[in-house]
C-alpha cells in the first residue's frame, strides 16, 4: 500500500480522530473529493454530509456539520463544527438534528444559508 | 453563665461555616478537573483554527477588500468590552480581578475620548459593574443554567456580538476573561477580537512548492472562517474562565476552612477558659462560704 494520511478531526470541544489512514472522502462545497497522502494542497469548507475514513480495508463514516478541511500533502485536518459518527445517528441524537436542521431552513436569509440547510435536511433524512 | 453558652454558640456556627467552606472546596476540587480537562481537549481546535487563519491572512495579504472583521471599520470610537465572569460567588477575588481591568480599560478608554459599551457574560460581573457603569451595559448574558458550557452557547454570544457589529453598534472589541494558568494563579486578561489580530504563524506549513487551492475562494473561505474563530475565542475563554472559577473557589476555600479552624481553636480556648474560671470562682465561693460558718 502506498504511503499513509495523517489525518485529524477535530471539534471545538474535542479532537475525535486522529491517525494514519488510507483515504479519506470529504464532502467539499464544490463536491465531494477523496484525499490520499501526497494530495496537493487544498483549502475547502464542508458543506453537511458524510465523511468516509478508509483504512485498511475499514470504513468509518462520520457525519459533519459546517467547518473546513485543511489539506497539505501529508496530512489532512478536518475542522467541523459538528461531527457524530454514522453509527450513532439515530434515536434521540438524529431526532435532535433533524430538528436543527429544519429550523436552519426556516432562518435561513441568503441562498446560501438556504442551500446549505436543504442539504442538511436532505442528508439527514436518509439516516 | 451567658458567656459560657455564647462562646459555645459561636463555635458552633464557626464549625457549621467551616463545614460549608469544606464542601464547597471539594466541589471545586472535583469540577476544577472536568473543567481543566474540557479546557483542554478543545485546545487542538483553536491551535489548528489560529494555524489556518493564519495561513489564509498572509495569503489575502493586506487588500483593501478584505472582510471588515479582520481590518476593522477604520475606527476605533466605539469600544465593545465583553466582560466574562463567573455565576457565582464563593471564588475569591476571581470575579472582582476581572472587573477591576476591564474598570481600568473603561477609565483609560473614556479619557482618549472614546465611546464605552459593555457586554457582560455571568451574573457577578454584571452586578459589580452595574454600580458604576450601568448606563453602559447593553447586553447581559447569563450561563447559570449551563452546567458545561458547549460550543452552541459560545456560537449563541458570538452570533449576537457578530449582529451588533454588523449593524455597526461598535467599531473594536475587547474580551476579557480570566486566564488559567494553574491552580493557584489565574490573571486576568484582556483580549482583541474585533478588528481580530491574525495569530502570528510560528510554523511556515510545507506545502512543498505547491499553492493552496481555495474551494471556494479565499475570501468566501474568510468570510466563514472569520465569524467562527471569534465563537472559538469565545469559547477558548468561557472554557478557560470556567477552570479558573473552580481554581480559584478551590482555594480560597482553602483559606477559609483554615481560618475557621484556626478560630474555633481559639473560641474553644477562651472557651475552657471561662469555664475552668467558671468553676474556680464556684469553689471559692463553696470554700469562702464554709469559713464563715
Amino acid at each position: 500500500m502506498a504511503e499513509k494520511l495523517k489525518f485529524s478531526l477535530v471539534s471545538p470541544e474535542r479532537e475525535l480522530f486522529a491517525k494514519e489512514v488510507d483515504e479519506v472522502i470529504v464532502p467539499g462545497t464544490e463536491g465531494e473529493f477523496g484525499v490520499f497522502a501526497q494530495h496537493a494542497p487544498v483549502m475547502s469548507t464542508l458543506l453537511p454530509g458524510v465523511l468516509v475514513v478508509k483504512e485498511s480495508g475499514t470504513e468509518s463514516r462520520i457525519f459533519v456539520h459546517g467547518g473546513f478541511a485543511d489539506v497539505t500533502p501529508d496530512c489532512l485536518t478536518v475542522l467541523a463544527e459538528q461531527a457524530i459518527p454514522v453509527e450513532e445517528m439515530k434515536g434521540d441524537v438524529l431526532a435532535a438534528q433533524k430538528d436543527a436542521a429544519a429550523a436552519d431552513l426556516k432562518a435561513a436569509q441568503t441562498t446560501d444559508e438556504r442551500l446549505m440547510a436543504e442539504r442538511a435536511v436532505a442528508v439527514l433524512a436518509s439516516f | 453563665m451567658a458567656n459560657l453558652n455564647e462562646l459555645k454558640i459561636r463555635i458552633r456556627s464557626v464549625q457549621s461555616t467551616q463545614k460549608i467552606t469544606k464542601a464547597k472546596q471539594m466541589v471545586a476540587a472535583a469540577k476544577l478537573r472536568r473543567a481543566e480537562e474540557s479546557a483542554k481537549a478543545a485546545r487542538p481546535y483553536a491551535e489548528r483554527m489560529e494555524a489556518v487563519l493564519g495561513n489564509l491572512v498572509a495569503g489575502v495579504g493586506d487588500g483593501s477588500n478584505a472582510p471588515k472583521l479582520l481590518i476593522g471599520t477604520g475606527s476605533d470610537k466605539v469600544n465593545l468590552l465583553i466582560v466574562a465572569t463567573a455565576d457565582r460567588g464563593l471564588c475569591g477575588a476571581f470575579n472582582s480581578s476581572i472587573v477591576r481591568q476591564a474598570r481600568e480599560a473603561i477609565v483609560r478608554l473614556q479619557g482618549e475620548g472614546k465611546e464605552v459599551k459593555i457586554f457582560c457574560i455571568g451574573k457577578k460581573g454584571r452586578e459589580q459593574l452595574k454600580r458604576l457603569y450601568s448606563d453602559l451595559i447593553v447586553k447581559s448574558v447569563e450561563l447559570i443554567e449551563i452546567k458545561n458550557v458547549g460550543f452552541a452557547n459560545a456560537r449563541e454570544i458570538a452570533d449576537e456580538i457578530l449582529q451588533m457589529f454588523e449593524a455597526g453598534t461598535f467599531d473594536q472589541a475587547h474580551l476579557f476573561y480570566g486566564k488559567f494558568k494553574n491552580v493557584l494563579t489565574q490573571i486576568p486578561t484582556e483580549l482583541q477580537i474585533i478588528p481580530a489580530k491574525a495569530p502570528e504563524t510560528s510554523e511556515v506549513p510545507d506545502i512543498s512548492g505547491g499553492v493552496y487551492d481555495y474551494e471556494p475562494d479565499e475570501e468566501a473561505i474568510l468570510n466563514t472562517l472569520l465569524p467562527r474563530y471569534l465563537a472559538v475565542q469565545i469559547f477558548r475563554a468561557l472554557l478557560e474562565n470556567a477552570a479558573s472559577e473552580q481554581a480559584a473557589s478551590m482555594t480560597a476555600m482553602d483559606n477559609a476552612t483554615r481560618n475557621a479552624g484556626d478560630m474555633i481553636d481559639a473560641l474553644t480556648l477562651k472557651f475552657n477558659r471561662a469555664r475552668q474560671a467558671k468553676i474556680t470562682t464556684e469553689l471559692i465561693e463553696i470554700i469562702a462560704g464554709a469559713e464563715s460558718v
